[in-house]
């Protein structure tokens, strides 16, 4: 009894120790996420005079409908196909089923998101909200390719300020620093060196090449945009994942690479059967680490391009606070959350399900 | 055939030498190239930019850019909010979290564990998913003054304070660091007659060095570089901190080394600081790779 005591008599202290903590996290962070939950259902606006309705699933229907609309070539009188003309066949203009059209009640207000020829026929993609699905495709495609770039990258980069040379630690240093700098600065600093005219990296590019290389607008360029700013963050947040995988290889024995040293064990070997399965936890860590920022991507878009060109690189967190802050559509902007938060939920759900299988 | 003798010990530690540096410019140029601009002239600033003359500071120098900047935005009282909203959560987090990290560990209470499965829980919850609710919450919270008319906490030091005291991942780096003190030796200090606030703050906290400087760290980090929520929540320049004072040079002709002053003002506390603590900077983040 005395002994069980020592432990079951603190109920009190435990709670007042825990209570500043406990629900100052339940206030901020508990109670907004209920909230963006419940204001994804109603038409809740930042300031306005009209009290907030409940409107289901509305939110989530006007973000994510598609439609499917088939359309015939336009023929003439005699029933013959028209061509432009550069021979093309010609098909007759969308908006005519988007724009108060009653026999395509399904299409009505939306865009093309693409389309393909199906025969004679032109079958379009439409959607409702284009400019999400464009973020939510950007987001994942950023997610896919900084996800294991920058995971590899790190590795590498750990794997070499492992070696037990003079100094290494100036270098350690060197190459954690970007981390420390402000994204925001790291933003707006990037602009410049991608800019179009003047940009450092065209004129160097230029230079290393005799001028032989083009400039290229990088930000202002649809198909380079996306991939300029992974490029730039995967540049900034490099050294913090190369400190964690360094963390991972500090607690591998070094009793193992000496045996493996003494079997004659290439260095290939070494990594591939001693180094990685010992970094395995570290992979894991580094890997969900890596996803949930990816996933948040924001300030690089705001200061470099706000989306542009052509929502070449729309995220779903800029969007999520263009429309709940700059356009005040608080429920708008809850829904994106929410679909944002169910996405990275069930990720993680996901990379927790790798590696109980593994264990 | 060109072959590299890769046997030679010399010649090998000479290459390792050359890759190290080859990669430590590609972090360090931008950086450098920040710095050196913002004491140039636009003009040739921008003839710099194609030769290596963009990373020397050659030519027009002058401290012009930095004075230029100053007058554009009101920096010191941007740079001391956020260092006092940085400062004040850093310290207020390192308390709270560190007691309920305490409480989870040490003490055993009713709904501890559900209580610690939503601390853990909301790990996952990125914040910017509940930027927007938040917004609409802070906008509506009782004002902590006596004016009467209020817009609820926007425009405050506390809503740049308060909502981040208390999270996850700092609750959960103490709570794994305590875990491995031992358990004997908290049970000396209850039997010796210490309550459970003085073996908390004379026993423990002595002994978590390292994890404080962690979470500090980290935190610190976290705060300064804040700029999402910073933007919503202050629209009155006497409560901006830094980041959003950058808001003041994005125009239509940018004037580039002004910009790069501004940047390098914001940079080089963190910088001085990063600088004068790297190793145990270093070695403290690496310590949360192998507890996550």
């Amino acid at each position: 009894m005395k002994k069980n005591s020592v432990l079951a008599q603190h109920n009190k202290a435990g709670w007042i120790f825990a209570t500043p903590g406990f629900s100052l996290m339940v206030l901020f962070i508990v109670v907004p996420f209920i909230l963006a939950i419940v204001f994804s259902m109603t038409n809740q606006r930042l300031m306005s005079p009209n009290k907030a309705e409940y409107v289901g699933f509305e939110n989530y229907a006007n973000m994510l409908d598609l439609g499917v609309l088939v359309v015939g070539p336009k023929v003439d009188a005699n029933g013959s196909v028209l061509l432009d003309k550069n021979g093309e066949v010609q098909y007759p203009k969308l908006r005519k089923f988007t724009r108060n059209n009653p026999d395509y009640p399904n299409v009505q207000g939306m865009k093309e998101w693409f389309s393909f020829t199906w025969g004679d026929k032109k079958v379009a993609i439409m959607a409702s909200d284009l400019v999400f699905l464009k973020a939510l495709i950007n987001t994942f495609t950023f997610v896919l390719f900084v996800a294991p770039l920058q995971g590899a990258l790190a590795l590498v980069l750990a794997l070499l300020i492992n070696q037990p040379l003079r100094g290494i630690h100036i270098f350690r240093s060197i190459y954690f620093m970007p981390v420390v700098v402000s994204i925001v600065v790291v933003s707006l600093l990037w602009r410049f060196i991608y800019d179009g005219q003047n940009g450092l990296l065209n004129n160097a590019l230029s230079t290393i090449t005799f001028g032989y290389f083009e400039p290229v607008d990088w930000l202002g360029n649809p198909d380079t945009a996306l991939g300029s700013i992974m490029a730039m963050s995967i540049w900034q947040a490099v050294g913090f994942h190369m400190i964690i995988w360094l963390s991972g290889l500090q607690t591998i024995s070094p009793t193992l690479y000496e045996a493996a040293k003494i079997e004659g064990a290439s260095s290939w070997q070494t990594f591939r059967f001693i180094t990685w399965p010992g970094l395995r936890n570290t992979a894991v860590l580094v890997l969900i680490v890596i996803t949930m920022q990816a996933f948040s991507l924001f300030a690089q878009i705001d200061v470099m391009t706000n989306g542009g060109p052509l929502d070449s690189t729309q995220t779903i967190v800029y969007q999520t606070v263009e429309r709940g802050y700059g356009k005040q559509d608080i429920s708008g902007g809850s829904a994106m959350s929410v679909v944002l938060f169910l996405i990275v939920l069930s990720i993680s759900l996901f990379q927790r399900y790798l590696t109980r299988e593994k264990n | 055939m060109f072959r590299l003798d890769m046997d030679n010990p010399t010649l090998r530690l000479i290459v390792r030498y050359m890759v190290l540096t080859l990669i430590a410019l590609i972090f360090v140029i931008p950086i450098v190239f920040m710095m050196m601009s913002s004491l140039k002239p636009d003009q040739q600033l921008l003839a710099d930019t194609s030769s290596i003359r963009a990373f020397l500071p050659i030519g027009d120098i002058s401290f012009d850019n930095y004075k230029a900047a100053f007058e554009r935005a009101p920096i010191g009282i941007f740079m001391m909010n956020s260092l006092f909203v940085t400062g004040t959560t850093v310290i207020l987090s390192l308390l709270v979290c560190s007691m309920a990290g305490f409480s989870f560990v040490f003490l055993n209470w009713r709904g501890k564990n559900i209580a610690f499965s939503i601390i853990l829980a909301t790990l996952i919850v990125p914040f910017e998913t509940i930027a927007i609710p938040m917004l609409l919450m802070v906008s509506k919270l009782p004002w902590l003054g006596l004016d009467g008319f209020s817009w609820g906490w926007l425009n405050s030091y506390q809503v740049q304070i308060i909502p981040f005291i208390a999270d996850g991942l700092t609750i959960f780096l103490f709570a794994q660091y305590f875990k491995d003190l031992p358990k004997e030796l908290i049970e000396a200090s209850r039997i010796e007659g210490c309550s459970w606030w003085q073996v908390y703050w004379r026993v423990v906290m002595p002994l978590s060095g390292p994890i404080i400087a962690t979470a500090a760290i980290l935190k610190f980090l976290a705060m300064y570089n804040q700029y999402l929520w910073p933007i919503m929540v202050t629209q009155q320049e006497q409560y901006r901190p830094v980041l959003v004072g950058l808001q003041y040079f994005f125009q239509l002709n940018t004037a580039w080394g002004e910009v790069m002053a501004y940047l390098t003002i914001i940079t080089v506390p963190v910088l001085a600081f990063y600088v004068a603590l790297q190793r145990a900077f270093i070695a403290s983040i690496a310590s949360t790779g192998v507890k996550g």
